[in-house]
């Protein structure tokens, strides 16, 4: 034995198995000399042992589904409290530049003086939520991103010009690199809404959501909202509002929603 | 996110042995494991990556248990409630030796029993328990030894006292 004393503390080590080898020679050199702490640490390990027999089934018993659900349910919903936040962040963000720099283009008329500010602002932001969340569910989905694929365009146009109640044709996007993979229709606030999907030879997805719910609405230049991942750029035409979403920067995304808007007026 | 929400479920296991053993009534245990994930959950952006997810949660569950978790205002019965008898696969003798040392636990403080559990089932150092509990390291020794010692004298106390009802 060495002189160092043996303490509570080691003992308890040696018991659970958390001691050095270099002590347990010393230990058990100890124990063997003193029967009755022999004795104790062996009841102490009894004890452990028998607590892991009693609990360890339990280990593999079937976890209830409530329990997983939690954890699921959590997810789906920090996944829309996050949307919302974060569109949240991104419009105070956008209010405080507005006023601090002023409407950049003749035609952003978000109507702050007005008494409806607050109904109008919260529908336009509907629609980037809206279209983020339909972003976010439907563009990483591998095997049916779209219900009906661009090979069968004109059936796809036709089907959600009808439904949507105005005609409606995807812009082409073949100059930012991003061809049509199909479209697919949405529920909106009120009615249909379509939503057109692209992706790029990189695999980058974006998706353009048409609404034709907007004759609430004023106009709107451009506005960019984003939350985690996804930036949309969106904008209210008439009665039309476009949210244009991707996972790829803003500069980027600015670039295609131009081209988005010119190809809009061209087909119009 | 979905790394996170899989971890914590990864989890679910341990947390429910470690509660059926702290609180030894099925379905309030995991009544206890629902609220400390739920906990768990609003407050995701506490636990840093590099943090072991399952000793985090032991910390919340030891919260959540020491705040008194709110019971349900109507019981549940989880209909696979019996689950946990057949598989216990013990001889009649060993169930009888099992309930003392359940009863024995019971008996424990509650300081003294949580550190049992998580040395002797989740088979954590000293130092993390100490961190999950948020005590220094030297009061889990000394509530350890205690525990054990207690234990000890209340299982052996048992013994004692069923050998005696034999002999009359």
């Amino acid at each position: 034995m060495s002189d160092s004393p043996i303490t509570e503390a080691d003992l308890n080590a040696y018991v659970d198995g958390l001691l050095p080898p270099s002590q347990l020679v010393e230990i058990e050199a100890y124990l063997s000399e003193s029967p009755a702490e022999m004795a104790r640490m062996r009841a102490y390990r009894e004890q452990n042992a028998a607590l892991r027999a009693l609990y360890d089934p339990i280990l593999n018993e079937p976890v209830p589904q409530r329990l997983i659900d939690v954890v699921r349910n959590k997810v789906a919903r920090w996944q829309w409290h996050h949307l919302a936040a974060g569109i949240v962040i991104s419009i105070i963000s956008g209010l405080a530049g507005w006023f601090l720099h002023g409407p950049r283009q003749s035609d952003a008329t978000i109507a702050l003086s007005s008494g409806s500010a607050s109904v109008h602002l919260a529908q336009v932001t509907n629609l980037a939520h809206h279209a983020a969340i339909a972003h976010a569910v439907y563009s990483p989905d591998v095997r049916r991103p779209v219900e009906i694929g661009s090979e069968q365009e004109e059936q796809l146009v036709t089907w959600l010009s009808k439904r949507i109640g105005s005609k409606i044709r995807p812009p082409k996007l073949g100059k930012a690199g991003y061809e049509l993979i199909g479209g697919r229709l949405l529920p909106g606030e009120s009615g249909p809404v379509a939503q057109f999907m692209y992706q790029d030879a990189a695999g980058q997805r974006l998706t353009l959501y048409v609404s034709t719910e907007q004759q609430k609405n004023r106009d709107t230049g451009f506005r960019f909202a984003h939350e985690g991942p996804v930036n949309v750029f969106y904008w209210i035409d008439g009665k039309f509002g476009y949210a244009l979403s991707a996972s790829i920067g803003k500069q980027p995304l600015s670039n295609i929603a131009s081209l988005v808007y010119e190809g809009l007026e061209k087909t119009e | 996110m979905q790394d996170e929400s899989a971890l914590m479920i990864s989890c679910i296991p341990h947390l429910r042995r470690y509660a059926r053993a702290l609180v030894s009534d099925y379905a309030g245990a995991d009544d206890l494991v629902q609220d400390t994930l739920e906990r768990s959950w609003k407050n995701l952006s506490a636990w840093r990556r590099d943090c072991d997810m399952r000793r985090w949660l032991f910390g919340i569950m030891h919260n959540v248990h020491k705040d008194g978790f709110r019971k349900r205002a109507v019981p549940t019965v989880e209909l696979d409630e019996m689950t946990f008898l057949p598989v216990m696969r013990a001889t009649h003798a060993d169930q009888h030796e099992m309930r003392d040392i359940v009863s024995a636990l019971e008996k424990l403080p509650i300081e003294q029993r949580e550190i049992l559990l998580l040395v002797a089932l989740e088979e954590m150092t000293y130092d993390e328990v100490a961190s999950v509990l948020c005590i220094p390291v030297g009061t889990v020794m000394s509530r350890l030894s205690r525990g054990r010692e207690r234990l000890r004298a209340i299982v052996e106390g048992h013994v004692l006292a069923s050998s005696l009802k034999v002999v009359k």
